[in-house]
């Protein structure tokens, strides 16, 4: 990942998802048609659970948590993960199938397993056998940046030794017919800080971190979450506060929390959508508060937009850039809007990278910023 | 984990507000079921009112009432929110637009099919930029709402309020998962014992089996079985009669919440 997110590589395609004939790119996972979930696990089978293990399974991931399971108590160890749409492709194919005399949804249908918000958790806790608190978060594009609070918070409060956060989010119909009825989804791959820029590319992701609290800090990966600031614009369900009022301070917050100034930030990742209104109302925020010094810059011309999944997603990119000392460039995005004035990175970047901040920003006006550091 | 009690919101069947519910729910009034009575709240500018469903209603109605009864400002509490299934009205007609050839789903339908869409209008109605979150865990939903919002207490030192409400599906998802009513439920939790208090409840996660407390009166218990948000009962209960006692809540896979709850004099 780290590669190619250095090499401006883009996961984009033009849509081929299932039976959607919408003139949009997509990022989507190959392969998951034919994946089959765990058979002991087989209740919980569908698209977004098949992503999840995909990633328990990827880089060691499920191997760690059992090293972490012989060294802390099972029921010491809480599951904290975040989606937007869950298993919802499922329902939107039962829809499809429904008795035609009564409406009933097929008999092979199972609700709790896969189209509710939780059946990510309950999957995932099975999976990794792991007993401890749990809770789904599903707070549209800031879900799986905000689970690294619950975690934090239970940690600290004695309740946890480590946790598993992240999450993710699939594709399904809700989301593209939905973007696509909101006038938000580009018919190119997405451009993040254009001038041209004409809207988001959605794709699909999964991401997990441990964390644990090593030396009184807490520990993710190679690096270390500094700290986290969460907030609400107030303002709209689907449209950003025109001042980035909400995102100002959820940045605030987050530097507030870890104990930082803005001027300790190396790099920003920005949530940077593509969208017209998203990046003017982030460019804004984030000039106000780090001027024109901070190098920014927005993945998702390379990823799309992950949704629920964004946040995790960017913050394993944000400690990959502390890790390797480099800022990832901006795929897609050929000339930068002037009228943005933050320091927006089209060209990755070799330079030290101490510590990182991570911007996700949803629907119903939900923030969330995350400081990451080098782990010390 | 320790936090205090400072106001109580309510809105369910037969349960008209957390003030006209104490007696019920303390046992010395008779229960009756009654569909729930919830009005729009005037809090909500106009265009959002009109796009607002029942979930909000319920979150909106619980929560103000119980910043009345702390003498909170609603524009200043961080806010946790609970529930199993979010707008389920909403999101099946969204389900059946999608099976039809169009797929023609309205934005209004789309924004409001997030599960956190009641905490959006609650934002907006509020004018709250205080931190807020959203979360899920099926029919343990208000245990889980629960220690995450003593856990924000613990860390913040600010007061924190959890919301949580559920409403029903219409068929076809009533009959794989239905629910058994409009329930919401608002408690506001603050760091310490002030002259506001009514009680303290300290919270702990129990990995091992319990007893779970369930409601004295049929007609309550039904529901309380049959609404996620409505497994708060038996914590309602505990705080209506007044006295100290022990609750066991079910949480997640045969773990449970033990929440001892002492009255503040």
């Amino acid at each position: 990942m780290a590669e190619a997110v250095r090499d401006r590589r883009s996961g984009l395609a033009p849509c081929d998802f299932e039976t959607v004939d919408l003139d949009t790119y997509i990022g989507r996972v190959p392969g998951l048609e034919e994946f089959r979930v765990r058979p002991d696990l087989d209740a919980y089978d569908c698209r977004n659970n098949r992503l999840a293990q995909l990633a328990l399974e990827t880089d060691g991931f499920a191997g760690a948590v059992a090293e972490a399971r012989e060294r802390h108590d099972a029921a010491r160890i809480g599951v904290f993960l975040g989606t937007s749409t869950s298993g919802i492709l499922e329902t939107e194919l039962a829809y499809r199938r429904r008795d035609p005399r009564t409406g009933a949804l097929p008999p092979d249908y199972r609700y709790a397993q896969t189209h509710n918000t939780y059946s990510l958790g309950d999957f995932v806790r099975r999976y990794l056998g792991l007993q401890g608190p749990a809770c789904v978060v599903s707070s549209a594009c800031s879900s799986t940046a905000k689970v690294f609070g619950n975690a934090a918070r239970l940690i600290v409060a004695g309740v946890c030794d480590a946790a598993v956060v992240g999450g993710v989010d699939s594709l399904c119909l809700t989301t593209l017919y939905g973007f696509h009825s909101l006038e938000l989804t580009s018919r190119a791959p997405c451009r993040p800080f254009d001038a041209e820029r004409d809207g988001l590319s959605i794709g699909e992701g999964a991401g997990f971190a441990l964390l644990e609290r090593i030396g009184g800090r807490h520990r993710a990966g190679g690096a270390q979450l500094l700290g986290i600031g969460e907030s609400c614009d107030a303002f709209h369900m689907s449209t950003p506060h025109p001042d980035g009022l909400g995102a100002r301070y959820a940045m605030q917050r987050a530097l507030e929390s870890a104990g930082l100034a803005p001027a300790d930030i190396d790099y920003i990742n920005l949530h940077g959508t593509a969208t017209r209104s998203n990046d003017a109302a982030e460019d804004r925020s984030v000039w106000e508060l780090f001027g024109e010094r901070t190098p920014c810059s927005s993945t998702k011309g390379a990823t799309g937009h992950l949704l629920g999944a964004a946040g995790i997603t960017e913050i394993i990119i944000s400690i990959l850039a502390i890790e390797h000392d480099f800022m990832p460039g901006s795929a897609h995005t050929r000339r930068i809007d002037p009228a943005l004035k933050s320091k927006y990175l089209i060209e990755p970047r070799e330079a030290h990278v101490g510590c990182a901040l991570s911007n996700s920003f949803g629907f119903g006006g939900s923030n969330c910023s995350v400081v990451l550091g080098a782990a010390g | 984990m320790l936090a205090y009690i400072e106001g109580v919101g309510l809105a369910g069947p037969g349960l008209r507000g957390w003030q006209a519910s104490r007696a019920i729910l303390a046992g010395s009034q008779a229960y009756s079921f009654a569909p729930t009575a919830v009005a729009a709240s005037e809090m909500l500018p106009a265009a959002e009112r009109r796009r607002a469903g029942m979930p909000v209603k319920l979150a909106l109605a619980a929560g103000q009432e119980a910043h009345a009864h702390a003498a909170r400002d609603v524009a200043a509490t961080a806010t946790v929110f609970a529930s199993s299934s979010g707008d389920c009205d909403n999101v099946h007609h969204m389900l059946e637009a999608l099976a039809t050839p169009e797929r023609h789903i309205s934005p209004t339908r789309f924004h409001n099919s997030v599960h956190n869409a009641a905490a959006g209008y609650w934002s907006i109605a509020t004018q709250c930029r205080a931190p807020s979150t959203s979360l899920c865990c099926h029919d343990a939903s208000f245990a889980a709402g629960l220690l995450e919002a003593v856990s924000q207490v613990l860390a913040t030192g600010a007061p924190v309020v959890l919301i949580a409400y559920d409403h029903p599906y219409p068929e076809p998802l009533n009959a794989v998962r239905p629910i058994a009513g409009d329930f919401g439920v608002a408690i506001l939790l603050a760091p310490r014992a002030t002259e506001r208090a009514a009680a303290a409840v300290d919270v702990a996660f129990m990995p091992q089996a319990q007893e779970t407390s369930r409601a004295t009166d049929p007609g309550l218990e039904k529901l309380r079985t049959g609404v996620p948000a409505a497994r708060s009962l038996p914590l309602l209960a505990a705080l209506a009669r007044g006295t100290r006692e022990t609750v066991i809540l079910e949480y997640v896979a045969g773990t449970h919440l033990r929440v001892a709850v002492s009255p503040c004099s």
